[in-house]
């Protein structure tokens, strides 16, 4: 699996990023330490470590919710430092696909309004051919009954759906899940991490998922395992899963 | 990127921030429902306040002025000349001030067809005014006699709107009579009453009317007759004392008597000057209204930034998630601006429904002894500052909602 993306594009590359908060205070906190990386389109990539490793401040800053405080953040071949507020903003609207723990639907919202909102944000008023594209990803992820319904009608499993397709909704280059399966039961987790297995290969998308959970995280062909800000291991799942047993 | 594609990809952004912001409010019915009610109760009192105050006070004006002159121009009036002082020279004089007989105003056609030349003035009237008795058998009264042409009073004070009985007629041998002598000297109309002036300057005249002004000092003194009797009685043949004037803007009355006063050398008085106490109190009033309207107006405005204070942090995580989904600072700070304005739009339309309802039931069955005026202009003002203080209001719940760093908000719990 992890040489069907090789060749491909780089989607997301890391040159000794850093990560300090309060730099130059006494509450001085270095949270990411020289983290280089690369992440190519088609892969599958799990985030693991203990809590406290850094593994959601490195999602903040790859998904420019945050900045790096030194080294290089690459986008689809930009580079991310230096850039405006708007243009990071516009950047993450245009290449990066959020899914979270919480799945964060805006209840004022139907199913459908929820999916396409990020169209809405950049674009307004969604074309026929936007809608139609809204609709398609909710009958992949099973909720072609709900469209019009409001969010709170559905299950946690469901809602967790309609976020990830969501986050497809751009056809984003790199979709960042910060444990998307955390808060469901164990078989509700495997159907929505087979969805991100689908849509992997479907949409040759790079996905990386931060998981606690190393039965999800072996399905990943490659895993990147971070210690108190440091990658201490980037390489195939089954060997970190055979070292971990 | 050019001015047009700018407007395009704002009408865009627009769009779904109206949306968004239209979500928002009915996503908590109540909360918006509550608002709005109270942001509806400040515009109707506002709104009602208004109207009555207006009301009450163009009342207050109507009733004053409609019973007199707005301006009035009278003789100079006379002072003690005093034998001019050589330089290095002081004189101590007893000065008693002159008493004031009746003059008249020198070339007053003149005067009076300079006067009617300015657009501003609606009505120019000469007067002949003086004292006199009024005696029917043994019953006498003191009157102020008021020679007037008839034609142009009216534009001074419309006798023919206060004549309670009789008929409108004033001449050589009729006069009309206000209320009150009438009741104190007996007299109907078609009465005989004798008018002297003194010196042995009298006349039988025919009580033609009885009028009401509704001012018991003229109802009971006033006696209504043609310049040329009045000229007669008083001694003041062809001339007259009074120049009396209504202008278009009341309250510009006090501007023209000075620049009338200093075209003319006349002695010239305004309404404004001669009712200061009256002037006083309505500017008392009209304060007292700012101020409700004033603190009324900022509770409302607290009001909606306390509840989208409130809305912001309940929304934080949602404000989170739409920044990571790629929507600006600008964009979230005007979904709660556009918010704030519709808040006050939709709760000022409730206050002016209510106002307006209050007025009309105040109007038909409030007893009152004035009609409320509710203008157009003046809903369309309070909708409209109602809907801008909503815009002010939500500025700092807005600001603190597009200032929040996406990646803390998504956490917050």
């Amino acid at each position: 699996m992890l040489n069907r993306a090789a060749g491909q594009q780089v989607v997301l590359q890391l040159d000794k990023l850093n990560k300090v908060f309060n730099a130059g205070t006494p509450l001085e906190n270095h949270v990411l330490h020289d983290i280089s990386m690369q992440v190519r389109a088609g892969e599958l990539v799990a985030l693991v470590g203990t809590s406290g490793s850094g593994k959601s401040t490195l999602l903040n800053v790859v998904g420019l919710l945050d900045e790096s405080s030194s080294g290089e953040l690459r986008i689809q071949g930009h580079l991310t430092q230096g850039m405006s507020e708007q243009q990071r903003t516009q950047l993450r609207s245009e290449s990066i696909g959020f899914v979270f723990q919480f799945h964060h639907l805006i209840s004022a919202f139907s199913v459908l309004d929820n999916v396409l909102m990020p169209l809405m944000l950049r674009f307004g008023k969604p074309s026929a051919e936007q809608v139609a594209y809204g609709e398609y990803l909710l009958s992949e992820v099973g909720l072609t009954d709900y469209m019009r319904q409001s969010t709170n009608r559905l299950s946690g499993g469901q809602q967790q759906r309609v976020a990830i397709a969501r986050a497809l909704v751009t056809r984003p280059a790199l979709i960042l899940a910060d444990e998307p399966t955390g808060n469901l039961d164990t078989q509700t987790a495997d159907e929505v991490f087979s969805l991100f297995e689908r849509f992997n290969v479907e949409h040759q998308c790079a996905i990386v998922i931060v998981t606690h959970d190393l039965r999800l995280s072996s399905r990943c062909p490659r895993t990147i395992r971070l210690t108190d800000g440091r990658i201490v291991y980037d390489g195939s799942s089954a060997e970190i899963n055979n070292l971990t047993v | 990127m050019s001015f047009v594609s700018r407007l395009g990809h704002l009408r865009n952004s627009l769009w779904i921030e109206w949306r968004i912001a239209l979500g928002f409010l009915a996503d908590n019915p109540l909360q918006t429902l509550l608002i709005s009610v109270a942001i509806s109760v400040g515009a109707a009192v506002i709104v009602f306040i208004t109207a009555l105050m207006m009301g009450l006070q163009d009342n207050i004006i109507d009733k004053t002025l409609g019973t007199q002159a707005h301006i009035r121009i009278e003789a100079t009036r006379q002072e003690n000349n005093l034998s001019a002082i050589r330089t290095g020279h002081y004189v101590w004089a007893i000065e008693s001030p002159r008493a004031q007989r009746l003059q008249t105003i020198n070339n007053w056609q003149e005067v009076r067809d300079a006067l009617d030349k300015l657009a501003v003035l609606n009505t120019v009237s000469p007067l002949i005014s003086g004292p006199a008795f009024a005696q029917k058998g043994t019953a006498r009264a003191s009157v102020a006699l008021m020679g007037i042409d008839p034609e142009r009073y009216a534009g001074i004070i419309d006798l023919n709107a206060y004549l309670r009985e009789g008929r409108f007629s004033v001449g050589a041998s009729n006069v009309l009579i206000g209320k009150q002598l009438a009741e104190d000297l007996g007299l109907r109309p078609g009465d005989k009453l004798r008018l002297d002036a003194g010196d042995n300057r009298q006349a039988v005249v025919d009580v033609a009317g009885i009028f009401e002004l509704g001012v018991g000092e003229l109802d009971s003194r006033y006696v209504y007759t043609d310049m040329k009797q009045a000229q007669t009685l008083l001694d003041l043949p062809g001339g007259i004392t009074i120049l009396e004037l209504k202008i278009a803007d009341v309250f510009a009355a006090e501007y023209w008597a000075q620049r009338i006063n200093s075209l003319t050398g006349l002695h010239v008085q305004s309404w404004m000057e001669s009712n200061s106490q009256l002037l006083n109190a309505l500017s008392s009033q009209t304060m007292t209204t700012q101020m409700i309207r004033v603190f009324v107006a900022l509770s409302v405005i607290f009001g909606i930034a306390s509840v989208l204070a409130v809305s912001v942090v309940q929304r934080t995580r949602e404000i989170g998630i739409l920044r990571a989904m790629g929507s600006s600072r600008q964009q979230i700070l005007r979904v709660f601006l556009l918010q704030g304005g519709l808040l006050g739009l939709a709760g000022s339309l409730l206050g002016v429904i209510v106002g307006y309802t209050l007025v009309q039931v105040l109007n038909n069955f409030g007893g009152l002894l004035f009609v409320i005026r509710l203008e157009p202009s003046m809903l369309l003002s309070a909708i409209l500052i109602a809907t801008v203080a909503g815009v002010v209001a939500a500025m700092v719940p807005a600001r603190r909602a597009a200032r929040y760093d996406p990646a803390v908000a998504i956490r917050y719990v």
